[in-house]
């Protein structure tokens, strides 16, 4: 339910949103590369399981956790999008690795 | 010695300022941002969104800014995280590309700007509802606008802003306005600031009579809006009215974000007009600790005009007190700022007046979810506050609410605010959270990182 405008910014670096090839603009974060790749949720709550979209964009809300280039828990929003990144989505509460 | 004579924590426009400022009178500066570029919320983005006719009129006042401090010398660490501030010590961490650092400031200035204040209505979790300024960082950091049914609730002059915004990059939106205070109450509220702020207020009048123009549909005086959908926003519904929306935009104006100033203990106070806690400072930005500064909207909410000269105001107070400049000249320069500062504010009286948040947005009703992270609703919060839970810090080990992911920093004023109705206490007489660090989430192999390099005498 969100569209680039060529016109103004074009969208010219390429990333995997779930294994799937999307472009973005240059600038934008990994959490709006999720939406562009028309996906409303980012992340599944611990709690309940409920799914949840970014909110704020801005680094308050944390519900734009998702694991980018293998590195789960992190802030979607607040990392710029990266030539071949891969942003996957979160589901429940992390657990730690060895 | 230390590393730097003062380090500014956030490039908006306060910071931007005090560096270009502190610079001039030949300090040595650090400034630390989250963000990829210079411009904090209001010119974020602002050299790469300068040519979007979107949001290049909004941007362009900040231009002269942003270029003034990439060219004042300042060691500029963008995309970097303060993770913890020793006060006492000016020693600051920070945590930059997966590595953590240590650096030493001999003053502190916190410039960190402000938040949306949280909008708790019934629904806000469903994925598609968006805070208004979520939809104006789409648009800056990426020309991006949200597609089909795109509803923005709430008051405040953000939101005739980005729905103008939004109508000039193509996208036509529904506008519910919550707003319940007439103009006419405003103005007797405020006082005399209204016609010092005349260049301000006629700015905002010609913002509504855009958006309308370019086809807004605006339904004023709302009351009662909540989402509805599955698994997303579908629509959205207020007392007597409903409309079908994809994206769900919500604004009740901003308030500081103390979420450092805070965890360092500074004294802060509460602010009746604005709703809102805020660190306590004199006129230089000087808080209640002798090392640090503060300035900007994190101090108060006062615009980016006001930011800017605050900004100046505490690197010259930072200058004064590290005997870069005697006190004759500092009395000199900080006059004019103080009088463009007070101009800046005038307005605001009457702005705060106006835009005064509803009382279900301070306070929600029992069945909204209140803290995000951890899923607890408004009545589970008055139920333990009930209980004996006399503050925020207490509520936690009945309810976790700020010990999730977001550390409070989302659900802290609802918290506390719903506290202060269950005890029948004043907001301002409910101890607020006390945040603690790591202040952003840091993995232990980078702390380990950072303690190998230290180990190895390095800095
Ligand atoms: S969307 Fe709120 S922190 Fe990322």
């Amino acid at each position: 339910m969100f569209r680039t405008r060529p016109d103004a910014r074009p969208a010219t670096v390429e990333v995997l949103v779930e294994g799937t090839p999307v472009l973005v603009p240059e600038g934008a974060s990994a959490a709006v590369a999720v939406l562009l790749a028309g996906l409303s949720a980012i992340r599944e709550m611990p709690v309940t399981g409920s799914p949840r979209g970014p909110l704020c964009l801005m680094g308050v809300c944390f519900d734009c956790l998702a694991e980018i280039d293998g590195v789960p828990n992190r802030q979607a929003c607040m990392v710029p999008v990266a030539p071949g990144m891969r942003i996957a989505r979160q589901r429940g509460a992390r657990e730690a690795r060895p | 010695m230390t590393d730097f004579d003062v380090a500014i924590i956030g490039a908006g426009p306060a910071g931007m300022a005090a560096a270009v400022e502190a610079r001039s009178r030949g300090l040595s500066v650090l400034v630390v941002d989250e963000n990829a570029a210079p411009g904090g919320q209001v010119f974020r983005a602002a050299e790469a969104a300068a040519q979007d006719p979107a949001v290049g009129p909004a941007i362009a006042p900040g231009l002269p800014l942003v270029a003034a401090f990439r060219g004042s010398g300042a060691t500029y660490r963008p995309a970097t995280t303060l993770w913890h501030l020793d006060a006492d010590e000016g020693a600051l961490s920070l945590a930059a590309h997966g590595r953590a650092e240590d650096v030493t400031a001999s003053r502190v200035i916190l410039a960190t700007g402000a938040q949306e204040r949280p909008v708790p209505i019934p629904g806000w979790t469903l994925p598609g509802v968006m805070t208004a300024g979520a939809a104006q960082i789409l648009l800056k950091t990426a020309g991006v606008v949200p597609s089909g049914a795109v509803v923005l609730a709430g008051q405040g002059p953000l939101v005739w802003l980005l729905a103008v915004q939004l109508a000039r990059a193509g996208v036509a939106s529904l506008v519910l306005e919550t707003r319940t205070t007439s103009l006419a109450a405003a103005l007797a509220r405020a006082g005399g600031g209204v016609w010092a702020g005349r260049r301000l207020l006629a700015k905002g009048l010609a913002l509504m009579a855009g958006a309308r123009r370019r086809g807004v549909r605006v339904v004023t005086g709302i009351r009662g809006p909540r989402a509805e959908g599955e698994g997303r926003v579908q629509r959205v519904a207020w007392e007597g009215g409903s409309a079908p929306c994809d994206t769900l935009l919500l604004h009740e104006g901003v308030i500081p974000s103390t979420h450092v100033s805070r965890a360092i203990g500074l004294e802060h106070e509460w602010d009746a007009t604005q709703a809102c806690w805020r660190p306590v400072a004199d006129a230089f930005g000087g808080s209640s600790h002798p090392r640090i500064a503060v300035a900007g909207d994190g101090a108060g909410i006062g615009g980016w005009e006001a930011a800017v000269a605050a900004g100046r105001l505490a690197a010259l107070d930072a200058a004064r007190r590290l005997g870069a400049l005697a006190e004759d000249a500092f009395a000199a320069r900080t006059a004019t700022l103080l009088a463009v500062r007070a101009a800046a504010l005038s307005p605001r009286g009457f702005l705060d007046a106006l835009y005064a948040p509803p009382a279900a947005v301070l306070a929600p009703a029992d069945d909204v979810i209140a803290c995000r992270c951890e899923e607890v609703t408004a009545g589970a919060v008055r139920r333990a506050a009930r209980l004996g839970a006399t503050g925020p810090n207490q509520l936690k080990a009945y309810l976790r609410c700020g010990m999730g992911p977001c550390q409070g920093r989302l659900c802290a004023p609802t918290v506390a605010a719903l506290i202060a109705e269950a005890r029948g206490l004043a907001p301002g007489e409910v101890a607020p959270l006390r945040p603690r660090a790591p202040y952003k989430p840091v993995t232990v192999g980078m702390l380990a990182g950072g303690a190998e390099t230290l180990q190895q005498g390095g800095k």
